[in-house]
């Protein structure tokens, strides 16, 4: 369901009709225009935005932790059309028990490395990824970093 | 997803293949590599001269300089955004201010405006110095690193100059500007500027024509252009690839559309296209700075907002308002309303954007870096496969990339 505020936007209501279950909310803010997807529907939207709305770049993809609140998580995926010369910002909220989301480097494949980094830095698993180890932190680090949950000092007993 | 003998450290490539009968040889670069530029690491699997694979293996400057932020104030993490890509603190300050300040809905006066343009400007000659000496040294012409420091060494004293601090400068706050502009700060930008393009001249002697240098750069490190927006590799090496695209010009920011530049663009894609593509970028960036000093638009240099921007040191100690102001704001910050933004800049090495989340309250409830060398780097592979050894160096050289900037 698009909010009235989206009614006139392109964008949004092309990837309602792509699939009108996919976009579940978003909003136009400060000039930036976000889409809320449905986790199961990432891969197939981002398809879509990608070949049939020119959305050729993936900027980044992140997370923030809405700890304790549930779903816990939102995977943000930040996309750039260098042709329209527009971005758009698409966030899927994923629940904090064992979250996992479907990979998106079938469709760029330069997901990869932030996948990567969203799996090291906050634990959220990426179904279908080619690699998914941590990247930044050593292998044997225990704990992912970013979670809100996750202090900032202090020593391990 | 096999565990390493030594965690942390690999000694092999995983799933290595050596059941086609192919004898190959995986070899270690880094992460002390000289050529590396600070602490990347690759292993290289190789058949005979050509790579037949490579890693690359990222993390060790990492510190947790994300996580850093959710515990500061939203000016106290200005510092930290110097220490990322230390090769060029004023951009990432740059994109930092202008991301809390969409967030406020802050106004920034012109001056400040122009200031920041033309500082962010000296920081890009100031990367490009540092990558074409170090570029060139790699390649084996040692005397262009010496001509870049010395201009280098130029900048860095502006930058000393206007903020206390050569590479460090956090001179840009969330309002406008750390301190007042130096007096006499015309003088010393006018005397770099006027002879810096014929230093340009000078490289390009060295270089442009030379054999060596042709020979080793000309047709390396090439790879599609769609592989690179795949990829995520964003900047010089796009707009070498014959992709116009630059983040001044798309999507202006702090006044980029009122200044006269061009975006250079070559179309050849190879290691020598990215120096002349960065060459002439040093050019419109002179350009650019000298627009800036000499259409210096007078008045305040930081925002008219008494509770983000510390007051003046008089009106401190002579008005009660200014200075329960400057109490609130050291002690607990101000606080910002609630949202996200995606501040999108062009740094020296491509795009650089801050994702801010607020929550309200006085310090950031998530920070995001998308950093250019993060993206960039992630193409190694595709550029070296299938390539010589020896052009490696050449080739990753010319990504331009910085390790703090990649880790964080």
């Amino acid at each position: 369901m698009l909010p009235d505020q989206l009614r006139e936007n392109a964008l949004a209501l092309a990837a309602a009709a792509f699939d009108a279950d996919a976009v579940t909310g978003g909003k136009f803010d400060r000039g930036e225009l976000t889409l809320e997807i449905a986790p199961a529907k990432i891969s197939s939207v981002c398809g879509f935005l990608k070949y049939d709305q020119k959305f050729v770049r993936l900027s980044s993809v992140t997370a923030v932790d809405r700890h304790p609140a549930e779903p816990r998580f939102e995977v943000v995926y930040h996309l750039h059309s260098v042709e329209r010369n527009e971005r758009v910002r698409l966030k899927c909220r994923v629940s904090g028990v064992d979250p996992a989301i479907d990979s998106v480097t079938s469709v760029w494949r330069g997901a990869n490395w932030y996948e990567r980094e969203v799996f090291d830095l906050f634990g959220i698993r990426f179904h279908n990824h080619p690699n998914l180890r941590r990247i930044l932190m050593p292998e044997d680090w225990e704990g992912h970093p970013l979670r809100k949950d996750y202090p900032i000092t202090g020593y391990r007993i | 997803m096999s565990e390493p003998e030594m965690p942390g450290i690999a000694t092999t490539l995983e799933s290595e293949d050596l059941s086609s009968g192919r004898r190959t040889l995986v070899l270690n670069m880094g992460p002390q590599h000289p050529s590396t530029h600070g602490v990347l690491r690759l292993l290289m699997e190789l058949d005979g001269e050509t790579i037949v694979r490579c890693q690359p293996d990222i993390g060790f400057l990492h510190t947790g300089i994300e996580k850093e932020f959710e515990v500061k104030l939203y000016q106290q993490a200005v510092t930290l955004t110097d220490r990322v890509d230390y090769l060029a603190p004023l951009s990432n300050n740059l994109g930092w201010c202008l991301a809390v300040e969409k967030l406020l809905g802050l106004e920034i006066p012109q001056q400040a405006q122009w200031m920041r343009v033309m500082l962010t400007e000296l920081t890009r000659l100031n990367s490009h110095l540092v990558w074409l000496g170090t570029h060139a040294i790699d390649i084996g012409a040692m005397s262009v690193f010496l001509y870049c420091f010395r201009e280098r060494e130029d900048i860095l004293r502006i930058f000393e100059m206007f903020s206390g601090q050569r590479m460090m400068t956090s001179y840009f706050r969330i309002g406008g500007l750390a301190l007042e502009p130096p007096r006499g700060w015309q003088e010393r930008v006018k005397r770099f500027i006027d002879v810096f393009p014929s230093r340009v001249d000078e490289y390009e002697d060295l270089l442009t024509n030379n054999r060596i240098w042709i020979g080793r750069t000309r047709g390396v490190g090439t790879f599609p252009l769609e592989d690179m927006l795949d990829l995520g590799v964003t900047g010089p090496m796009l707009r070498a690839a014959g992709l116009k695209i630059d983040a001044r010009k798309d999507e202006p920011y702090s006044s980029y559309e009122k200044f006269d530049f061009e975006v250079p663009v070559r179309t050849e894609n190879d290691v020598y296209a990215r120096y002349q593509v960065r060459i002439e970028e040093m050019r419109q960036s002179a350009r650019i700075v000298r627009q800036a000093m000499d259409g210096m638009p007078a008045g305040p240099w930081k925002a008219d907002s008494p509770h983000v921007v510390l007051p003046d040191r008089e009106k401190m100690k002579t008005q009660m308002e200014a200075l329960i102001y400057h109490f609130k704001i050291v002690t607990e910050g101000f606080r910002v309303p609630e949202g996200e933004v995606y501040q999108v800049i062009e740094s020296p090495r491509g795009e650089l954007a801050y994702y801010v989340v607020g929550d309200g309250t006085a310090k950031p409830y998530r920070v995001h870096m998308r950093t250019p060398s993060f993206g960039n780097l992630q193409a190694t592979p595709r550029m070296v496969e299938g390539t010589l050894i020896a052009d490696v160096i050449a080739a990753i050289g010319s990504m331009d990339f910085v390790l703090g900037d990649t880790d964080r």
